[in-house]
């Protein structure tokens, strides 16, 4: 096989892994957004907690590395305890820091989401260090594809990232689209005031979304550090911006088009480092946010709401 | 107003008519680089060596100083409580306040290359010898390629050279690494870099080194943060079939993920190593990139020196043991430096007292005119620049546990080493 040849496939395996877990951060940004009309900027922070409440949920127990027999059963319980106090955490600074505001300006809110950013990554960075702290190597990377091929590689961790964060972005669709709890949501994103007429509890509706939301991106946190075995306090602001990116390029407030947009993203990145230098990638992806706004500002798969409003 | 003006008087009079030596006559050092922030571990160190270093000549001299002299170290630190780096403003006033105490005859410091350069002009002015135990920057004693164009005029008002250092340069470590390369087999290099001042500059150097002498560079490409995924770069390494991957990174701009990666994406298993520069050579880099085993035999390291625990020489050896005995730690690889540049003053102070007065004229001329000095890193002595004559870079490896197999380096090794 061709190098060239194996060296993009090899690209389109890194950027759909990029897609994954930026999907998961994007889809909270993006129910968040479609409820309340706000954009979370520490929604970005919110999957670092997951990656660092993870870790040191790990240093409790004595781990063999990698994974081996009752330990790989740690795994879906270690997730859930993440997804509750991540969930649990975002859920507190909706109640704290956005609910008193929810009646004023526009302003207020957004630049009270920044505050919320800096404060949880001063707080990261007092609890856990500055530095870039490793993730122990729970799961291996012995290459599937090593017969293959020198440069394609499926690993157990792609399988891991791939299998938790699909039927997860699946699941969330699902959810919306056919549960009651789904049907609230859909009705509060719409209107709220017609949906509160209608007897739906929207603080409870909002509380929900921010639950889901946070939960969402802290075990994307968990299953980043599992994958790439290495974080620092301050990664969310990166991943978030990535994120929140993704979340307009498909359209913000849209589910799918989150996902769809995450997945651009990744690619789109992936291609750039290797045909154009990683040192442009991040122009690249902005100068495609940009056209998008004033070309289609309601995103790929169109908005909820038009985006003039933001 | 009338008070001030008086001590001015007298201390300009002090200054015209010298400041002379008595026996018994107390000599001040002033110390200057960062004790608190970002820096505090290695700049604590280097004061503890300095410290040691008077320990040692004191108890090899009966409990004398240089000539009958009491020598005393007056620490200061130029790292602003706020910012937690240095700061030029408190450089400046350091290098002001020894100025202005006529019992302080040198001026040791800084760390950080910045900071010398607000502070070398300050003790050039007042003809204060200034003795740095870390500043790599080229400019600061010489005109390079990269450097500006009033460098280093701009650093020496009095048009004399009163700055000594004992540390290498920058502009010799990354092509000294280009040659050892060469001299370890490697034929093709993949080049990354965190787009930053010493990262890109060493990767720079690197480079165009690599040309000159027919190493060939397959690639290059910058990771923008920390957080950059650096599976890309490596993806081209792979598929340009590079041997070595050389990155210009410090500690906490993505150093670590890229070994990191390196062995998890099976780099290091298909015999592909990295070669990284003294910015990443540090023992947290073991802790962060998961253990020793990721770094044993697949890494190559540069450094302006012998790390603490490899000096093999009499002198290095006692330094080691008793800098582990009385700090419990171990000493940071730029105290050796600082160790270095304490043995250089007393001994210049020794000297200056045979001419019969020991003042900060008699102390410049006895610094300048330091050759063949047996010290802690060897023999050595200061050119007309004021850079170490016999300043050298060593690679090292990795081999089981730590930094190992000190090689001496230089930008012309690959001549001689096929």
């Amino acid at each position: 096989m061709d190098p060239q040849l194996e060296a993009f496939l090899r690209q389109v395996l890194v950027g759909l892994s990029i897609g994954c877990y930026l999907a998961l951060i994007a889809l909270g940004y993006t129910m968040v957004y479609g409820i309340i009309e706000l954009i979370n900027f520490a929604h970005g922070d919110l999957f670092t907690f997951g990656f660092f409440i993870s870790l040191t949920i790990w240093g409790l127990f004595d781990v063999p590395m990698p994974l081996q027999g009752a330990w790989i059963l740690a795994l879906p319980l270690i997730a859930v305890v993440v997804v509750v106090l991540t969930g649990g955490l975002n859920v507190v600074i909706e109640r704290v820091a956005y609910r008193p505001l929810r009646g004023s300006s526009k302003l207020a809110p957004l630049i009270t989401a920044v505050g919320v950013s800096f404060m949880l990554e001063a707080i990261y960075a007092y609890i856990w260090g500055a530095n870039q702290i490793n993730y122990p190597r729970f799961i291996p990377t012995t290459n599937f594809l090593s017969d293959f091929s020198r440069i394609i590689r499926f690993t157990p961790r792609d399988l891991l990232l791939f299998g938790v964060t699909i039927p997860l972005m699946i699941g969330l669709t699902l959810f919306i689209d056919r549960t009651r709890l789904g049907k609230a949501m859909r009705a509060a994103a719409q209107d709220r005031e017609a949906a509160a007429m209608m007897g739906i509890n929207v603080n409870r509706i909002i509380a929900i979304t921010f639950f889901i939301g946070g939960g969402l991106a802290g075990i994307a946190g968990m299953v980043y550090g599992l994958y790439t075995g290495s974080g620092r306090f301050i990664m969310g602001f990166e991943f978030g911006l990535f994120a929140f990116t993704a979340a307009v390029l498909g359209g913000i407030g849209n589910i799918r088009g989150a996902v769809l947009g995450a997945f651009i993203i990744g690619m789109v990145q992936a291609m750039s480092d290797l045909y154009i230098g990683g040192e442009w990638s991040r122009v690249i992806i902005f100068s495609l946010l940009i056209l998008m706004l004033v070309f289609r500002p309601s995103g790929i798969l169109g908005s909820t709401q038009s985006v003039e409003k933001v | 107003m009338l008070a001030k003006r008086v001590v001015v008087f007298v201390l300009l009079a002090l200054l015209v008519l010298g400041v002379s030596a008595q026996d018994g006559q107390t000599v001040k050092i002033y110390t200057s680089w960062p004790l608190t922030g970002g820096t505090q571990a290695i700049g604590q160190s280097m004061l503890n060596a300095v410290n040691l270093a008077l320990e040692h000549y004191l108890a090899d001299n009966e409990g004398m100083g240089p000539a009958g002299l009491t020598v005393q170290v007056v620490p200061l630190d130029d790292a602003s409580p706020t910012s937690g780096a240095w700061d030029g403003q408190i450089e400046a006033e350091n290098a002001q306040r020894c100025v202005n105490d006529p019992e302080c005859l040198v001026y040791m410091g800084t760390y950080n290359s910045g900071a010398a350069a607000v502070s070398m002009p300050i003790t050039n002015a007042a003809g204060v010898v200034q003795v740095s135990p870390a500043n790599s920057y080229a400019g600061l004693t010489r005109s390079c390629p990269t450097c500006a164009e009033d460098e280093p005029g701009i650093y020496r008002p009095s048009g004399e050279v009163n700055y000594f250092r004992v540390a290498a340069t920058d502009d010799v470590q990354g092509p000294a690494a280009a040659s050892w390369a060469v001299c370890l087999g490697f034929e093709n290099v993949y080049v990354l870099d965190d787009t930053q001042a010493y990262g890109a500059g060493i990767a720079n150097e690197f480079v165009n080194h690599a040309e000159e002498i027919g190493l060939n560079v397959v690639g290059r490409s910058s990771l923008e943060t920390a957080d950059s995924d650096p599976r890309s770069a490596l993806t081209a390494a792979l598929r340009d079939g590079a041997d070595l991957i050389y990155g210009g990174f410090v500690l906490d701009s993505g150093g670590p993920r890229v070994v990191q990666a390196m062995y998890d994406e099976g780099l290091f298993d298909e015999g592909i190593k990295f070669m990284g520069p003294d910015g990443i050579l540090s023992a947290a880099l073991i802790e962060q990139v998961g253990g020793a085993e990721i770094l044993a035999n697949n890494t190559y390291f540069t450094f302006p020196g012998l790390l603490p625990s490899l000096l093999s020489n009499e002198q290095g050896v006692r330094f080691y043991t008793d800098y582990v005995e009385q700090f419990g730690e171990e000493p940071d690889p730029y105290s050796v430096y600082a160790y270095a540049s304490m043995q250089v003053v007393l001994n210049a102070l020794g000297s200056a007292s045979e001419t019969g007065t020991v003042d900060r004229a008699s102390v410049l001329e006895a610094v300048r005119s330091t050759a063949d000095f047996e010290g802690i890193i060897g023999t050595f002595g200061f050119d007309e620049n004021g850079d170490n004559t016999a300043a050298a870079f060593y690679g090292y490896d990795f081999e089981s546990d730590n930094f190992s197999n000190p090689t001496a380096i230089t930008p012309t090794m690959h001549e001689t080493c096929e």
